[in-house]
């Protein structure tokens, strides 16, 4: 029936709709909003929450949760800061340690899920705590930046390599000169990646299969905890990914940064069930979801909304979300069966 | 026979096209069973959504004593009278709740019911109603302890504390063994006593034998058939519901050839007889027993689930001990479980994806998945068992049962293997769908060596080359499927259980 076909097409593109109505509004109400500059903006503010939300996807896709993502982002701000400015290694070394740190720290995550059998949300939420905790230890509790007092009475002599803060800072020319930030290109880059193992390969598929139905996908012989535990440690690498490139932008240690970065990708990875009534993690969602709520921040922003009521809106964008996923879904769901 | 208390007029509903129901029309007496049969897709479960206020009607009309009938919503349908037991038990029952509070679960939700919970009122009230259903389990304890023949009768007693007029039972034996069924069977000659009109939805013919007084058939959306004189002809009403005539399955019995899994001293538990089993290539063996007799135990020991407790297996001459069913499926071994909605189907998944679930090695290079190769096997093996569906990219969940079933099993057709175990392949599959699957599986059979697991002897009889019966972990009896004395065969499924250092002959 007609109604069928409408709440059908809601459920897959009302989303979509919804974005694309967003940008033209703000296109023609807000100065400046439709221009390639602004556009780039938008991207880059949402580049790191992005990779993490992309992170949060993998997990979200095998049934799990990684709580502990935030708390790994700024770990790895501080670890980079710590390497270069205190123990003067060098920005590829550096790198390494962070991106191990995340591996490392998704492997625990993992045997902790699927060897002793904590819950998902528990054991993550724990090594949240520990790894906020662990990070401060070190600079008791200080920020890192060159010239700062260590503990043992020197002072800290190294500092961010210029190759490091490239990561952060250059602009690569793309028709335009100094366009492309270059985290910008990581998250993209890094989008796609997630994209193409999730939906296009066996692998991915199998993770969605043990999402869905864990005991049958062990039932036919694939490997789920190995599957899990790699989830997990993708969900890491993202996290110390995006900590990196905070820690490349901001030029030094600051322990107070980053603490939106939890809440505001599992926000944008839920948010992406929506998208083409998916009703389930997706890549493609998720990226849609992270530049929804950046267009939606910037437009107000530039339409002079003060910089308090962003949570607001955000929350607001979520429940909606929700709302296009669970309710218009079950609707479907009802109206088949 | 007692008097109308439900009466169903020219009911039709749909969904979108699809023509679900196009007029019923059908009477349910008090005192009286009446057995709804239908193949998946018949409509039944429609009929029951309809009837228990979960679906509302496009057309027609339903009276219940008397009065007109249109429920808006399963609240009401149960204030009317009309309770529904459903498919799963564990819809009808709270398992972590004790027995008690399930029974008076209504009774809390009730307006006007106290704010604090007096639980030794409760538990008094919830014995008194256990006692007037014959029900001898202790109310403190936890249903999720109880078996499942005990859940499906607190789900029963917990409808029945409300004196329903009218009470639908959908499938209730699908999970239960024939003792368990039985004392189903007899709480429900209980209530047909005290005059409850029962709808009574099955595809087991035992249940049907044992229960019917009346017996209704569905087909394609309307009533096929009504049976109501004694002695009710069975055969005319499978006739009426599938459109064809039943026809006998005969099978000249295979002997097999060079045997593939041999297992020596095989115990399924501790304590219990060893077994010694030879399973040929080319043969259908069914392995049938009651529930707990070790079927299930077996196909998981065989398939790297469980170790046995004892003895040895050897697959094609080399010793075979599988660690999981990764190495199961490796060595060639393959198991499609039994309850395949919780063991089996990926829901989130559609047809072709579920199908090709576990060799989606054969169906990627790079690990990059080839949708066009998958579309292409799929699409083969749907059309050669029979799948109805519009497309292999339909979700899982759109299909029927039996179609569902049919994907479950052609997932592990897809690839040749040198032992197919299937477990319960018929569980809550219709008739027509079943005649298939047997087929299929017997027509496929060269190259490898088959086991069924199946808890009805019938269709042990319908499948196999071989039947094997196990008894609480023990072989109690071995049978070429030719002129099988049947006497013999249920005695050694319901006897007594060979005892160990007992010799076990066939």
């Amino acid at each position: 029936m007609s109604s069928d076909r409408i709440l059908n097409f809601a459920i897959r593109f009302g989303f979509l709709i919804l974005l694309a109505g967003l940008v033209l509004y703000f296109s023609v109400f807000a100065n400046g909003f439709a221009s390639p500059r602004s556009a780039v903006f938008i991207l880059q503010s949402v580049a790191i929450t992005g990779i993490l939300a992309l992170g949060v996807t993998c997990t979200l896709v095998v049934d799990g949760f990684d709580l502990s993502i935030g708390s790994v982002a700024t770990s790895a701000l501080m670890l980079s800061a710590y390497a270069m400015v205190v123990l003067e290694l060098s920005a590829g070394m550096a790198i390494l340690m962070c991106l191990l740190m995340g591996a490392g720290v998704g492997l625990v995550n993992g045997l902790l899920i699927v060897k002793f059998k904590v819950p998902d949300l528990l054991a993550t939420l724990g090594m949240m705590f520990l790894l906020i905790g662990l990070q401060r230890i070190p600079t008791q509790g200080n920020s890192i930046a060159t010239g700062m007092a260590l503990p043992d009475g020197s002072t800290a002599e190294g500092s961010f390599s210029p190759a490091f803060l490239w990561f952060g800072r250059e602009r690569l020319d793309l028709v335009l000169e100094n366009l492309l930030p270059v985290p910008v290109v990581v998250f993209l880059v890094i989008a796609v990646a997630i994209w193409v193992f999730l939906d296009f390969t066996r692998h991915g598929r199998l993770m969605y299969a043990i999402g869905s139905n864990q005991k049958a996908a062990a039932l036919v012989g694939a490997p789920v905890s190995r599957n899990k535990i790699a989830a997990y440690m993708i969900s890491g690498v993202m996290a110390s990914i995006g900590g990196i490139l905070l820690a490349a932008r901001l030029g030094r240690g600051d322990i107070a940064s980053g603490t939106n970065l939890l809440l505001d990708s599992v926000a944008a990875a839920l948010i992406g069930f929506a998208v083409l009534g998916a009703a389930r993690p997706n890549a493609f969602g998720t990226a849609i979801g992270a530049l929804f709520v950046g267009i939606l921040l910037q437009g107000l922003t530039m339409m002079n909304a003060p910089y308090y009521t962003q949570d607001f809106v955000k929350g607001a964008v979520l429940v909606i979300a929700l709302v296009f996923t669970f309710y218009l879904s079950s609707r479907r769901g009802a109206g088949a069966g | 026979m007692g008097e109308t208390v439900c009466e169903i007029r020219d009911l039709r509903k749909s969904f979108g096209q699809n023509h679900v129901l196009l007029g019923i029309d059908l009477e349910l007496r008090s005192g009286e069973v009446t057995v709804l049969m239908g193949a998946n897709g018949a409509g039944k479960s429609t009929l029951v959504k309809v009837l228990c206020g979960h679906h509302r009607m496009d057309g027609g009309h339903m009276t219940l004593a008397g009065a007109p009938y249109a429920p808006h919503d399963a609240a009401e349908a149960i204030a009317r009278g009309v309770v529904t037991v459903h498919q799963s038990i564990d819809d009808g029952v709270i398992p972590d709740l004790d027995v008690a509070t399930n029974l008076m679960l209504d009774r809390l939700t009730e307006p006007g019911a106290g704010l604090f919970v007096r639980d030794a009122k409760l538990r008094a009230r919830a014995a008194e109603v256990a006692r007037g259903m014959g029900l001898t389990v202790d109310v403190r304890r936890r249903v999720a302890d109880l078996d499942i023949a005990d859940r499906q009768m607190i789900a029963i007693a917990r409808a029945m504390a409300r004196a329903p007029k009218v009470l639908v039972l959908d499938e209730p034996t699908s999970s239960l063994s024939a003792a368990e069924a039985e004392r189903l069977f007899s709480l429900i000659d209980r209530l047909r006593a005290q005059g409850v009109a029962i709808l009574y939805i099955s595809h087991r013919m035992s249940d049907i034998r044992r229960l019917a007084d009346k017996i209704v058939c569905m087909r394609d959306g309307a009533i096929s058939g009504v049976f109501a004189q004694a002695p009710l002809d069975y055969e005319a009403a499978v006739a009426a519901m599938l459109g064809h005539k039943m026809t006998e399955v005969d099978i000249t019995p295979r002997r097999g050839n060079a045997p593939v899994l041999e297992c020596a001293g095989l115990q399924l538990q501790p304590g219990r007889p060893p077994i010694d089993l030879t399973l040929r290539e080319c043969e259908v063996v069914a392995v049938t027993g009651l529930l707990g007799s070790g079927k299930t135990r077996l196909a998981e020991i065989i398939y790297g689930l469980r170790r046995p407790a004892g003895g040895t297996m050897r697959l094609d001459g080399a010793p075979y001990a599988p660690r999981d069913a990764r190495a199961a499926v490796a060595a060639g071994v393959f198991l499609s479980p039994k309850d395949r909605g919780a063991n089996a189907v990926i829901p989130d998944f559609d047809i072709a994806d579920n199908m090709t679930l576990p060799f989606l090695g054969a169906f990627s290079r790079l690990s990059l998945l080839s949708r066009a190769r998958q579309r292409d096997t799929v699409g083969e093996m749907v059309d050669r068992i029979g799948v109805v569906c519009r497309s292999p990219r339909d979700g899982i969940l759109t299909l029927s049962g039996g179609n569902q079933q049919k994907v479950m099993i052609g997932r592990w057709l897809i690839e040749p293997c040198r032992v197919l175990l299937l477990d319960e392949p018929f569980q809550g599959v219709d008739i027509g769908a079943r005649r298939d699957i047997g087929r299929h599986i017997r027509d496929t059979a060269a190259g490898r060596a088959t086991i069924v697991l199946v808890a009805e002897i019938d269709e042990a009889i319908e499948i196999a080359d071989r039947i094997i019966v196990l008894n609480e972990g023990a072989l109690a009896g071995e049978h070429v499927n030719e002129n099988i004395d049947l006497g013999r065969l249920v005695a050694q499924v319901s006897g007594p259980a060979p005892m160990l250092a007992t010799e076990t002959t066939a």
